[in-house]
């Protein structure tokens, strides 16, 4: 009760916050060349004057900007995100049919690169400036240097043109129609190298906190007094060391919420998934702004419900949060 | 039989360190049921010989020579796996700080039932028993209720009783004891000191307390070892080494140590120059929905004689540093005057202010590590107008002033020892030509011969300058020495005022009692100096 | 001096050191060694590296030669990253000095905004940007250092309140410092060098997200770009797949040299740290 009320209020007061963005957007879409009405018009092959007086007032763009700011954040309340001239039909519904994909990508890359980066932090923490730890240490940078896409396209090259392991990109075998279990395993064998992708490159940054993380709580006074009680090096380590050093890595997860999903836009792009991040880009080409927006709404809610979770985690971790 | 032998301990410390030894020779032999002082000041060497018994020393200091003997049997050749089962079951350790000591995220019951659990076979049931035995042992009031509890739900005392109910679980041969109270008030200090003599005099432990304060010895000590540069100068019983030091060290040190009866000054007869008024301050915390007010100061009021000394002595959270803060301007009151001579502080501005100047405890904190000694000293009466070749000038006056070498000036703070920065901190105060200083807490951080000399001259000044001095601290035996008057406050408030003399002869408020009953070593009153003049 | 020989003391920060320098002789050398139009048609398309001496890292695509774009690609990258940067720290240190110093109700709005920023995914604001404003070297430079600049305010906002309740603040008012005096000539430089070294995490993030903007040729099209190239490359990714492989060398070398002086110049700052 005490960490729900808490993470309901953080969540309460990341509202403002969210205001913030959405007139921030709003002004921005207002300084934007061109409106929805002028992609339309674009769309159809022009269209004489009256007809686009008569769109305008349609969309209510004729309004004042203090109106237009209303107006457009009563429609967000009701989750109308407008109507894409691009798509032909409502934001919205062109958004929920690309949110699984990049959902279910964004999932298993952080589930992944929180996993493995807490591992090996670990092994490097206890093996600190000896060899494994400056090869894991060596790795995390290299991983954390290289590019996403061109690590994706390489991938592409080696495990697809090369070895013929794994499929160059989509979600998944389009007309095989393929059901249950028989999909899953599909899919999964076309998110594997697009999770890793996105994976490798958050992998170097949790290994790197989990490292510095563990080797901080090391040095504190409470280890000591273990070492004292007469605990062995493993326990002091699963019992005093790993609980306290993850903590800093939960608050990485929120703080790289949205750095993950940006990650994607790339990633998708790269191997074709129709995901959230690929909408985004497309709709940049094809400068359908109402559509780009509706997705930065949902990426911001997204990664505020995140965050909810991430508090609720931490809150659950450590017992001195609330306490004042 | 001794249940601690050190015979000759010698550890090295890594190349480039200030000595070649953390501890040279170091020899003493710990009796069963004895409590067993190591004292000296920061650097002596005495927690790193705490921590050499047990193997627990920093990376890069390692023991050279000698042994460490437990009920007669080596242990200092024992590597981390034959001293595990040693550590914690027949050696047991409590530290300085019980916040940080404790694991945060783990109840105080499970750090404790760890003890049993590594190693002992028993069950969990039997565990928790005997965990709320112990805290009932250490007289925590709801000993289930604190073994649920978490380190940060419990205050600074109970969490050290705590510590020591974890130590004393397996009813170790040998505790040792590092610093456990210094962390602590005064109050808290004294119960946690009468609850290690009762457990050790229960169960017969043999304890090895680390100390700083001549007060805990003598209010603790069977026997002492007095430690200067890793080496011990000088041990024998309590009574022998406190009332007829042998060692010129050990001298210099019990001098300095500050008597607890006021010496006689003729009372101080002048206008007040410095007046509070009913002042009061609340702090705000919280968000929109949870507001929390504290009240850290109620109705305080107070006068400083022109000339004088005024001590404001309390416990941590009493809230004389807000005072202090109210009076130098760095904190907004809520309510109340506070007037210097007839002008009211809260409506004057900088001319006024800057006859009031202000030292703060931490030398270390205190100073802008980035600025030179002579720019923080000629930073005030450049911000006021004075030429920088003037103020430099004065800086270096100033130098003189507070006994420090002018041509020092252009050092930067961490090149100065914790007294000298103190010494900085003065003559940074004292360039504003202020009439009034107001000194928070400004030997508090200081060893003991270093304090000494830092109140020498304080009183010096006072003298020479005709200052007005505000002294705020926690330490009675200081307030003693160099307070006229003194003001006790306890949670915001002042609960008595008088002169010294008659503060500490017949304290007239029940807690100014209490803290008095609860200063260390109360009862010994320090030999003067026998060796003619300073030390 | 002590300074310099810690740093030295490292071989990873030498060998960021080493690769940094690389890169700026790569830079600097551009116009004496290809000083043709690197985006020009050199020759025939598709040559493979020192398959003919004249273009030893081959042809891409289009006929122009790969070496001239990735050596002519390393000044905009560099440009890039070190202007966007530069804004981001500004940015970032003003606003985070301002809403520490001064606390309650400015740090809850700066901070509002700031939590905005970073709530946001920073290369999605980047695409929206760029959608808005065009994709020229200039807007895209400042697009970048616009989504940078929250995590330097962070790191700035958390000095100042540790700092500003130090006792050498406080005897500074004692002596009756102003505020602007305070902040920029007694706190700032307390405050500065952690920032200073976060400066090459966020240099680091800039190459990335320019070449990623320009492999999604979203950046300036008309200046030589790595991204772009690896862009241009993936149509040919089955054959010819040093197109892409080559310029993703020079991102991966750059911004590994940026991380590695960075960590380096941490390490030296926080001789304490150094031995984790």
């Amino acid at each position: 009760m005490r960490i729900l009320g808490l993470a309901l209020r953080r969540l309460a007061a990341s509202l403002p916050t969210l205001l913030i963005i959405l007139v921030g957007l709003f002004l921005l879409l207002q300084l934007a060349p061109g409106d929805t009405v002028d992609a339309l018009v674009a769309q159809i092959g022009g269209g004489d004057p009256a007809m686009i007086d008569e769109l305008r007032r349609f969309y209510g763009l004729d309004a004042s900007a203090a109106v237009q700011l209303g107006n457009y954040l009563w429609r967000l309340v009701r989750l109308d995100l407008g109507f894409s001239a691009i798509y032909g039909k409502p934001v919205a519904t062109v958004i929920i049919e690309r949110l699984p994909a990049t959902l279910l990508l964004m999932s298993s890359s952080l589930a992944l690169a929180f996993a493995a980066g807490m591992a090996l932090g670990i092994v490097a923490a206890q093996r600190v400036n000896r060899w494994p730890d400056t090869l894991i240490s060596t790795l995390g940078l290299i991983f954390y240097a290289t590019p996403s896409f061109w690590f994706g396209l390489m991938g592409i090259v080696i495990f697809s043109i090369h070895l013929g392991w794994l499929p160059p990109g989509g979600f998944e075998e389009i007309g095989a129609g393929h059901a249950g279990l028989r999909r899953a395993v599909d899919i999964f064998w076309h998110l594997l190298l697009p999770t890793l992708t996105l994976a490798l490159i958050f992998l170097a940054t949790y290994l790197r906190i989990m490292r510095a993380a563990m080797l901080e709580v090391m040095t504190l006074d409470f280890v000591r007094t273990a070492r004292a009680k007469g605990l062995a090096p493993t326990a002091i380590t699963v019992r005093h060391v790993m609980r306290n050093a993850l903590l800093p890595m939960i608050t990485l997860v929120g703080l790289q919420a949205g750095t993950i999903l940006g990650g994607s836009v790339v990633v998708e792009s790269v191997f074709a998934l129709p995901g959230l991040g690929r909408l985004a880009y497309e709709s940049v080409v094809q400068r359908d702004l109402n559509t780009l927006l509706g997705i930065v709404f949902v990426s911001a809610v997204l990664v505020i419900v995140v965050n909810f979770l991430v508090d609720l985690a931490y809150a659950r971790l450590d017992p001195r949060v609330g306490a004042g | 039989m001794s249940a601690l032998t050190l015979d000759g301990l010698t550890v090295a410390l890594p190349a480039g360190a200030d000595r070649p030894f953390a501890l040279a020779d170091v020899t003493f032999e710990l009796q069963p049921g004895e409590i067993f002082c190591v004292v000296g000041e920061s650097g002596s060497g005495k927690s790193m010989t705490a921590g050499a018994i047990l193997g627990l020393l920093p990376p890069g200091v390692a023991r050279t020579a000698g042994r460490v003997l437990l009920d007669g049997e080596e242990i200092s050749g024992l590597d981390e796996a034959g001293l595990r089962p040693i550590r914690g079951a027949r050696i047991g350790m409590i530290f300085q700080e019980p916040m940080t000591a404790l694991n945060p995220l783990r109840t105080i019951g499970d750090q404790i039932g760890e003890m049993f659990r590594t190693h002992t076979r028993l069950r969990d049931r039997e565990i928790s028993a005997r965990v709320e035995a112990l805290l009932a042992d250490v007289h925590l009031p709801d000993p289930a209720g604190a073994a649920r509890a978490y380190p940060h739900e419990l205050s600074g005392g109970q969490r050290q009783r705590a510590m020591i109910a974890m130590a004393l679980a397996l009813e170790p041969r040998v505790l040792i004891a590092d610093e456990p109270t210094t962390a602590l008030d005064v109050t808290s200090q004294a119960q946690i000191l009468h609850l290690i003599r009762e457990l050790q005099r229960r169960r017969g432990t043999a304890v090895l307390f680390i100390t700083h304060d001549f007060g805990v010895v003598a209010e603790i000590a069977d026997r002492v070892a007095v430690m200067s540069q890793g080496r011990i100068v000088e041990q024998g019983t309590a009574d022998d080494v406190l009332n007829r030091p042998q060692h010129a060290y050990t001298r210099g040190l019990i001098a300095a140590v500050p008597s607890l009866t006021p010496p006689a000054r003729p009372e101080i007869a002048a206008a007040p120059i410095l007046v509070a008024e009913g002042v009061t301050k609340t702090y705000r915390s919280g968000g929109l929905m949870r507001r929390r007010t504290t009240a850290a100061l109620r109705d305080v009021t107070l006068s400083l004689p022109r000339g004088g000394t005024l001590g404001i002595v309390g416990e941590s959270g009493s809230g004389k540093s807000t005072l202090a803060r109210c009076i130098v301007r760095l904190l907004d009151y809520d309510a109340g005057r506070i007037r210097l001579d007839d002008v009211d502080l809260a409506v004057a501005g900088r001319p006024a202010a800057r006859r009031i100047q202000m030292v703060f405890q931490d030398p270390f904190g205190s100073l802008n590590p980035r600025r030179r000694a002579g720019d923080l000293v000629a930073q005030g009466p450049r911000l006021h107008g004075v030429p920088a070749d003037q103020a430099q000038a004065r800086a270096r006056d100033l130098f003189r002033l507070v006994g420090l070498d002018p041509a020092a000036i252009d050092r930067y703070p961490h090149e100065f020892s914790g007294g000298q920065r103190q010494r900085i901190a003065l003559a940074r105060a004292l360039a504003l030509e202020p009439e009034v200083l107001v000194a928070d807490e400004p030997v508090s951080a200081l060893d003991v011969s270093v304090q000494a000399q830092v109140l020498a001259l304080l009183a010096d000044l006072r003298a020479r300058l005709g200052l007005s001095l505000l002294f705020i601290t926690h330490d009675l035996r200081v307030a003693a020495q160099i307070c006229d008057r003194i003001a006790v406050m306890k949670d915001g408030e002042v609960v008595e005022e008088g002169p010294a003399a008659t503060l500490f002869a017949h304290p007239a408020h029940p807690y100014t009692r209490s803290l008095l009953d609860a200063v260390p070593g109360r009862h010994w009153i320090p030999p003067a100096n026998p060796s003619e003049g300073e030390p | 001096m002590d300074f310099l020989r810690r740093y030295l003391a490292s071989p990873p920060a030498v060998i960021g050191l080493v690769l940094l320098a690389l890169v700026l002789a790569m830079a600097a050398s551009a116009d004496l060694l290809f000083p043709r139009d690197p985006l020009g048609l050199a020759g025939r398309p598709l040559q493979w590296p020192l398959a003919n001496p004249r273009f030893w890292l081959g042809t891409d695509n289009m006929g122009r030669d790969i070496a001239a774009q990735v050596f002519h690609g390393a000044r905009i990258s560099l440009l890039i990253a070190l202007v966007s940067t530069a804004l981001a720290i500004v940015i970032g240190v003003v606003v985070g000095a301002v809403a520490g110093f001064y606390g309650g109700i400015v740090d809850d709005v700066l901070m509002r905004v700031t939590e905005a920023f970073q709530i946001l995914p920073n290369f999605l604001l980047l695409l929206v940007l760029v959608a808005v404003f065009g994709s020229t070297l200039t807007t895209v430079t400042i697009a970048i250092g616009i989504v940078s600049w929250p995590a330097s305010a962070r790191l700035t906002r958390a000095e100042f309140l540790s700092l500003r309740n130090r006792d050498f603040v406080a005897a500074c008012r004692g002596l009756g410092m102003g505020d602007a005096r305070l902040i920029f000539a007694e706190i700032l430089p307390n405050a500065l060098p952690p920032v200073i070294v976060y400066a090459g995490v966020i240099m680091a993030v800039a190459i990335l997200l320019e070449s990623a903007l320009a492999f999604l040729s979203l950046s300036d099209p008309n200046v030589p770009s790595w991204g772009n190239l690896i862009g241009a490359g993936r149509s040919v990714l089955r054959t010819q797949w040093y197109v892409s492989a080559i310029p993703g060398v020079a991102i991966l070398v750059t911004v590994l040299a940026v991380s590695l002086v960075g960590q380096g110049l941490n390490d030296a700052l926080n001789p304490r740290l150094r031995r984790r």
